[in-house]
């Protein structure tokens, strides 16, 4: 009788402790899932900033030094300089033009119930479902039509790459414009107008304010949407021209040096500082 | 400052009718509450009133004037909403001189004038926070001064009180309804409250499907509701049903023979009770009506104590007895005699909404 007595407590403890093992045993699983996550979305990142550094001009492990001397010759290449400057103008036109488009067209499905309105929105979110070599082509085609027909000059021209890039921004500033029209308080808008302000002056003066976390969002994810595209553009830029993808990628078929890479991080920086300015004056994470 | 009348205000989506014609006339400086269940048709009403819904059929004035067509940002009304709209990214400072700034006024007037209206709601020392700086009372005060400061020609409260903790409720109820007074303002509020709706009115529009029900103060509706419907909906009530058998006797469903005045309709179907108008007995004392019963439930509520008592196997009343010294308190299972005049019997029309 007595040592069963001197049993139940043990017992208890040891219970306890299969519990409280099974929660670390929790814990370190979800820390390695994490992990893992974070390994592979970061690897290429950190792989791409190490390379730029490498002194072999063929890449090789380990490195036998590390130089700067790839982001200096990215400089000597008039490819990458125009390119980028063609990039830079295409996706702040395509921004702005996104915008223009996705604001109305945003307002209009977040807040009216009208007959197709689902397929509306399922046909704007399409352009992200096409393979961009099918967009391409269908777009390169499309604009000979045009030309034949209308005698305008848009092949080639930077104002139809513009238009393409557009087509391919529109899903991503339509959804997250949408997201925050739905979620914007209509009364605010309400109280404006009850206040004396007209309709315009309402939504300049009430509801851009409010929603602007949401339009800075469209707006940068449209940039670099247009930035990197690749795919698409190759059928549409006129000869000579480049933009700044399709600079690296005929870098490429010559060489194959950390030149490529130094471009890379120059291009992740140039955004990560855009987002970051952009943070400062809005929550982005709020909204992304 | 101007007197609001509202003629035959109607408004209908497809079949259904939200608002079914409503007739109204808010003198300069009245304060009236449309009081009613949610889906009755008073936010509507106040909304068209605020040009954000345009009447199918009818006629808004404003100070003589016919504004039933005028844009919102051209009526001069001042509504506070429900949520209360603050625009978030501007201080309070800021939300309350918007509507100055739209009408243009020079910067120190603005200046001013937003200055004077904070300090009348008490908001002197929070002029530069913002909105999600400000506790739920604060924000709606700024509510209150951004609609008062463009000294509207009407001032609509819609459910202003519904998102305040109780305590505070009972606090800004006073408060709006000083400034109103002293502002002498023409002021339509809404509320489905009606503890906020008797407090704060001069004059009460009871609706239920669209329509208005009875028109009139706290004591008419109390003691003079016009049908089942405005009885049952301020303040409590007992309700049997049955029908006037012959002047000044109703005859319940059950079979209990009440009286009541000789000059209630005949029409009418349902016998309205209030439960302070009963009196509990042990013995029978001189009274026009006299039923016996069983207590089934009793509550003990300080100033007053509440029973239901069983009179026959359909009818359960409630009787509010007031906790005066010397009076018997009653417990489960005694027998009781339940006593009222005949003045205390209100024979009522069913509901209007319902029946037409």
């Amino acid at each position: 009788m007595a040592h069963r007595a001197l049993d139940t407590p043990l017992a208890l403890e040891a219970g306890g402790a299969a519990i409280a093992d099974s929660r670390v045993m929790g814990r370190m699983a979800l820390l390695a899932a994490a992990a893992f996550g974070y390994i592979v979305i970061l690897a290429p990142l950190i792989f791409v900033c190490w390379l730029s550094f490498f002194s072999n001009e063929i890449v090789t492990f380990p490195p036998s030094g590390y130089t700067l001397r790839w982001f200096a010759h990215i400089f000597d290449q008039n490819n990458f300089v125009s390119g980028f400057v063609t990039s830079l103008q295409v996706g702040i036109a395509a921004m702005i033009g996104g915008l223009i488009l996705g604001v109305p067209a945003s307002v209009v499905l977040a807040r009216h119930r009208f007959p197709g309105r689902e397929t509306l929105n399922t046909l704007l979110v399409l352009p992200l479902v096409v393979p961009g070599i099918v967009a391409g082509t269908a777009i390169y085609v499309f604009q000979i039509e045009i030309e034949l027909a209308t005698e305008l000059p848009l092949l080639g021209s930077l104002a139809g790459l513009v238009l393409a890039h557009i087509m391919i921004t529109i899903p991503w500033t339509v959804r997250l414009l949408t997201a925050s029209f739905a979620g914007f308080d209509r009364s605010i808008e309400e109280a404006a107008l009850n206040l004396g302000a007209t309709p315009v002056q309402a939504f300049l003066k009430a509801t851009l304010p409010v929603i602007k976390p949401g339009i800075v969002a469209a707006a940068l994810f449209s940039f670099v949407i247009s930035f990197g595209n690749l795919e698409m553009t190759l059928f549409l830029i006129a000869p000579g021209q480049t933009t700044l993808p399709i600079a690296i990628l005929q870098y490429l078929e010559w060489r194959i040096d950390p030149t490529i890479a130094a471009v890379s991080l120059l291009q992740i920086g140039l955004i990560g500082a855009g987002m970051l300015i952009a943070d400062r004056y809005v929550k982005l994470t709020r909204v992304l | 400052m101007a007197r609001l009348q509202l003629s035959g205000l109607t408004k209908t989506y497809g079949d259904f009718q939200a608002v079914a014609g409503i007739d109204l006339d808010i003198a300069q400086g009245e304060l009236v509450v449309m009081l009613g269940p949610s889906g009755c048709g008073k936010t509507t009403t106040l909304r068209m009133v605020a040009g954000f819904v345009s009447p199918t059929a009818g006629a808004i004035r404003l100070g003589g004037q016919d504004i039933t067509k005028r844009p919102s940002w051209r009526r001069n009304t001042g509504l506070v909403f429900q949520s209360y709209a603050l625009f978030p990214h501007l201080t309070a400072a800021e939300n309350v001189g918007f509507g100055l700034r739209m009408r243009k006024l020079p910067q120190a007037e603005i200046a001013s004038k937003v200055a004077e209206a904070l300090r009348l709601v008490r908001l002197e020392g929070l002029a530069e926070r913002l909105p999600r700086e400000l506790s739920g009372g604060q924000q709606q005060r700024v509510a209150l001064a951004r609609a008062l400061v463009i000294e509207p020609d009407v001032l609509l409260l819609d459910e202003p009180l519904s998102n305040l903790d109780a305590k505070l409720r009972a606090e800004v109820r006073v408060e709006i309804r000083e400034l109103q007074r002293k502002l002498g303002l023409t002021t339509i509020m809404v509320t489905h409250d009606q503890e906020e709706a008797l407090t704060m009115a001069d004059r009460l529009v009871v609706m239920s499907h669209g329509k208005v029900q009875q028109i009139g103060s706290q004591r008419e509706l109390y003691e003079h509701p016009t049908n089942a419907f405005v009885a049952g909906f301020v303040g409590r009530t007992n309700f049997l049903l049955g029908r006037v058998e012959s002047p000044g006797l109703f005859r319940s469903e059950s079979g209990l023979a009440i009286r009541c005045s000789e000059a209630a309709s005949t029409h009418g179907r349902k016998l309205a009770l209030r439960p302070e108008r009963l009196s509990i007995a042990s013995a029978v004392t001189d009274a026009d009506n006299a039923f016996s019963g069983t207590v089934e439930f009793a509550s003990y509520l300080g100033g007053i104590l509440e029973y239901y008592v069983r009179l026959t196997p359909q009818d359960r009343l409630l009787v509010q007895a007031p906790n005066k010294i010397g009076d018997p308190v009653h417990a489960i299972g005694d027998r009781v005699f339940l006593q009222w005049p005949a003045q205390a019997s209100l024979v009522l029309a069913e509901d209007g909404g319902s029946t037409s």
